[in-house]
């Protein structure tokens, strides 16, 4: 389940988070939506036709569904696509919502928490004109096991285990009865996320003669209200309207306004705004970042209507190695939290407009959030209010690690060698000896999770942007004892990070996570709080993310799951 | 029409002046080059660049008062009496972005701004060339050094010894040459304990390793031109003299060969500095040559890209030195060649 957020490559997962302005979707930024005063059905049926370009610096690589692991492609498969549930298409935090989409409704599971039994919507076809079965979601899940992809989501399916790339069946895990129009999910064991997982574009249905090897760039047929006209990866991916599509659940799946999507690659960002600005394009992609000599321009009035803000469920941290001194000594991460001056790290971030400073593991506005920062001056521990070196340097002194050398790693490019830097600064301010050491994103990110080279970093910048809005997605994944694989590139826990008792606490919310969710969230919130006493991280900031659109361009909304809602955008 | 005269025609022996015949050839050359006045106004001015960049320490401790090394994105300085930050927040209604501060053009203060991460840019201007120029000076050293070994060897020598050293060259000559330093420089910088050979190691952020990088990536363009000499040389009579007289190999290659050969690398050096510059600023600017905490003339660039729109200076000082640097060896290194290499005994007079 691991990702990254790669500056202007891949943005991934989504977002249970606020949202904070604007336009009529109800969500958004700085700015509103133009067009934004249209009232329902009879206006907005004016708005339908024309098409919507975005520009994106580069493509999303290969686009199978069962492999691709970036928004940039999940913003455009959830208009061409569906599952059998999905995240509410609105914006604002009523999009963390799961509603059934091809499923009729959203079932109780039953034998403990291991059996979901969905009934499907019939007379549903998809963009080839074929129906859709129940059984197209059998090999929709096998798929998930024979082509190279993150299996691990549906990793608890009877029978997921025996599969292999060469073969899987899951005859037994996944039932169809295309006479009943019923599928049946059966699960090893009770998974509180379930549903979650259902909703991401992996799970999205595709006809059973699909092959089961990777289809390139070959996107297969799907249900939406959009299909896939072409896609380049060197040039363009183009979706049209899909002639067999009908609304069956507007909440899920709703008509789209633009008659086409154009996705254009290949442009420097900067040359992105320029367009955008002169209206030759609709879109910056959200997962480019704006250079920050941009911005200025940004701020204008003049655009005060074509630019939206809003908040990450994402943290950018680094990690300490828990396993070597100095930092298998608590109170010298704490030293060091207390010691980062997270308003720098802020400012290298874009400003307070753009990050948040944070302490705590869990992002604001996600599930089990309740604000907590220990590491500040002041008494005030509900937010980050400014450094205490006085603390810190007292820390290190009791800890007796004063004056031991610190390696921190980090990315090379302009953002993360910045972040490292100020790092660098930040632990010689309080008598440790650190250098720095940058490599390349690419290679960075898979050698700090690699226990083999545990001995040659002490602390490392990360970022983590949520697959879908479920505490453990932060706290279990990056910080829970089983997401500590010895020797393995995939191993999350970068700070490999163990505390038995906290583990059981995750545990235990996890259980009561399938049949009381709120209970469970009190139960993550207390595990965000003891692991941030714990300091396996520095958590530095919650980023916040700009959309740039055309003049042009009303009905904005941004969902937390899926950022902004291309479909529903206005071009006429 | 153009007129082809021998060099010797061009600088007769004046009447009342000293006698040419006599001098050695490489006092000859000495004068010959510093009656080049555009060759001698290169080489100042690459002195200029030297010492200037040698300074740098003075100029930001005992000046600026700065560390150009260090972050320093909540700092403050002073312009026109009055203190301002150095990363502004933006303006509007947003206020999205930091904009660092831009050219106060005082000494003092900031004298060229800022850039992203608050740091003094005529201060990392100036180290970075000290960065540049250790790198640049190094590496075509190190290059012509080696190369010139390798080849005396694989000229003199011939045979088995000739051909392994030749085709090593024609493989690395092989790769264009920018091409050639990204993948090398990707692989040994992203080494994050360095490169080691038996007991020496070798730090990714030590100068050391971009100026191996870049001495490796020009042997060959070092190596075939001397080589070539060496064979030339090796034919002559003088030569076979030597041999005919029962000289050793050494001593043939030290005293006769090597004295006939050093001309061409000594031409060559300063042309080399200046292509071993751009590389190593090339290098830097892809954030693969010189490593932070040091900064050179291409990392600054890549600094001020980002700030291309807003603090167009962070990367156009830079820029600036290395055309003036590399104008200035260009220059010079035409003016030693005009003055040294025996090819260039003709001349062509208008």
């Amino acid at each position: 389940m691991e990702k990254r957020f790669w500056r202007g490559l891949v943005a991934m997962g989504a977002i249970a988070a606020v949202v904070i302005a604007a336009g009529c979707g109800g969500s958004g930024g700085g700015g509103s939506s133009s067009g934004g005063s249209s009232s329902p059905s009879t206006t907005a049926a004016a708005h339908k036709g024309g098409t919507f370009t975005i520009l994106a610096n580069s493509s999303f690589g290969v686009a199978d569904p069962a492999q691709n692991y970036t928004l940039q492609e999940w913003q455009l498969l959830i208009n061409s696509h569906d599952g059998l549930v999905q995240f509410k298409r609105v914006g604002g935090t009523a999009g963390t919502q799961i509603v059934p989409d091809l499923a009729t409704s959203i079932p109780t599971p039953t034998d403990g928490g291991k059996t979901y039994t969905f009934q499907l919507h019939k007379g549903i076809k998809f963009s080839n004109g074929q129906v859709m079965k129940p059984s197209d979601f059998v090999t929709t899940f096998e798929r998930q096991f024979t082509v190279p992809g993150p299996t691990s989501f549906y990793s608890g399916i009877v029978g997921a285990s025996a599969c292999k790339p060469s073969h899987c069946d899951l005859s037994k895990g996944v039932v169809a009865d295309d006479s009943a129009y019923t599928l049946t999910i059966h699960l090893t064991a009770p998974d509180p996320e379930f549903l979650d997982k259902l909703a991401l574009p992996f799970a999205y249905v595709v006809p059973a003669s699909t092959s089961k090897k990777l289809t390139g760039n070959n996107v297969p047929p799907g249900t939406g209200p959009y299909m896939w006209k072409s896609y380049n990866p060197n040039k363009e991916a183009v979706l049209v309207r899909n002639p067999y599509f009908k609304v069956w659940n507007p909440a899920a799946q709703p008509e789209g306004y633009p008659d086409q999507i154009v996705e254009k690659y290949g442009l420097q960002i900067s040359d992105e705004v320029t367009q955008v600005e002169r209206g030759a394009a609709d879109e910056v992609f959200d997962g480019d970042v704006i250079p920050a000599d941009r911005l200025n321009e940004l701020n204008s009035p003049q655009y005060a209507n074509q630019v939206h803000v809003n908040a990450l469920t994402a943290d950018w941290y680094f990690a300490f190695n828990t396993t070597t001194p100095p930092f298998n000594n608590q109170k010298a991460r704490q030293a060091v939290n207390y010691a980062a001056d997270r308003s720098a790290y802020v400012k290298i971030g874009g400003g307070s407009a753009l990050a948040v400073p944070t302490c705590q593991i869990l992002p604001p506005n996600f599930p089990g959030y309740k604000p907590y920062c220990p590491y500040t001056n002041g008494s005030d521990t509900t937010k980050w209010h400014g450094v205490d070196l006085a603390k810190a340097k007292q820390l290190v002194k009791e800890s007796g690690t004063s004056g031991a050398k610190v390696v921190v790693n980090s990315g090379n490019d302009e953002t993360s060698k910045a972040l490292g830097e100020q790092m660098v600064s930040d632990l010689n301010k309080i008598g440790y000896k650190a250098s720095g050491q940058y490599l390349a994103d690419g290679i960075q990110y898979p050698y700090v999770q690699n226990s083999k080279n545990h001995s040659k970093w002490n602390i490392a910048w990360s970022a983590w942007y949520q697959d879908y809005p479920a505490p453990s997605d932060f706290l279990n994944v990056l910080l829970g004892c089983g997401s500590i694989h010895p020797n393995s590139d995939a191993s999350p826990n970068i700070a490999a990070f163990c505390d038995k008792a906290i583990q059981a606490k995750m545990d235990q919310a996890e259980k009561t996570g399938v049949t009381n969710p709120d209970a469970a969230n009190q139960i993550w919130a207390q595990v965000d709080h003891e692991m941030t006493d714990q300091a396996p991280w520095v958590d530095l900031y919650n980023p916040k993310q700009i959309d740039f659109l055309s003049k042009r361009v009303g009905n904005y909304q941004w969902n937390p799951q899926w950022y902004i809602l291309i479909d529903q955008l206005w071009v006429k | 029409m153009a007129e082809v005269a021998a060099l010797d025609q061009v600088e007769p022996a004046s009447p009342g002046g000293p006698e040419v015949a006599g001098r050695s050839p490489w006092a000859l050359a000495g004068r010959r080059l510093v009656r080049n006045r555009v060759a001698m106004g290169g080489l100042v001015l690459f002195l200029l660049i030297v010492v200037v960049s040698f300074a740098a320490p003075i100029y930001a401790d005992h000046v600026a008062h700065v560390n150009p090394f260090e972050n320093n994105l909540n700092g403050t300085t002073i312009v026109n009496g009055k203190k301002v930050p150095l990363l502004q927040q933006g303006g509007g209604i947003l206020h999205l972005g930091e904009t660092p501060i831009g050219p106060t053009w005082d000494i003092h203060h900031y004298f060229l701004g800022a850039d992203q991460n608050g740091r003094d840019v005529a201060s990392r201007v100036l180290y970075g060339g000290r960065s540049s120029l250790i790198v640049g000076v190094g590496s075509a050293v190190l290059c012509c050094f080696f190369a010139t070994v390798l080849a005396l060897l694989a000229g003199f020598h011939g045979g088995v010894v000739d051909s392994v050293f030749s085709r090593s060259m024609d493989v690395i000559w092989a790769f264009p040459v920018l091409l050639l330093a990204i993948c090398v420089a990707t692989v040994l910088l992203n080494a994050p304990n360095g490169v080691g050979v038996g007991p020496i190691r070798v730090q990714a952020s030590s100068l050391w390793l971009p100026t191996l990088i870049i001495a490796f990536i020009f042997l060959p363009y070092v190596f075939r031109p001397v080589r070539g000499h060496v064979l030339a040389v090796s034919e002559k009579e003088y030569v076979e003299a030597a041999i005919a007289q029962g000289a050793s190999g050494w001593r043939l290659v030290f005293s006769e060969v090597l004295p006939n050969v050093i001309t061409v690398v000594i031409v060559l050096l300063p042309l080399i500095i200046a292509t071993t510059i751009l590389t190593e600023a090339a290098l830097s600017y892809l954030s693969i040559g010189v490593q932070p905490p040091n900064a050179s003339w291409g990392s600054v660039i890549s600094d001020g890209q980002g700030l291309l729109y807003t603090r167009p200076w962070v990367a156009i000082a830079p820029g600036i030195m290395i055309v003036l640097t590399v104008l200035a060896l260009n220059v010079f290194g035409d003016g030693v060649r005009d003055a040294l290499d025996p090819r260039a005994k003709l001349r062509i007079e208008g």
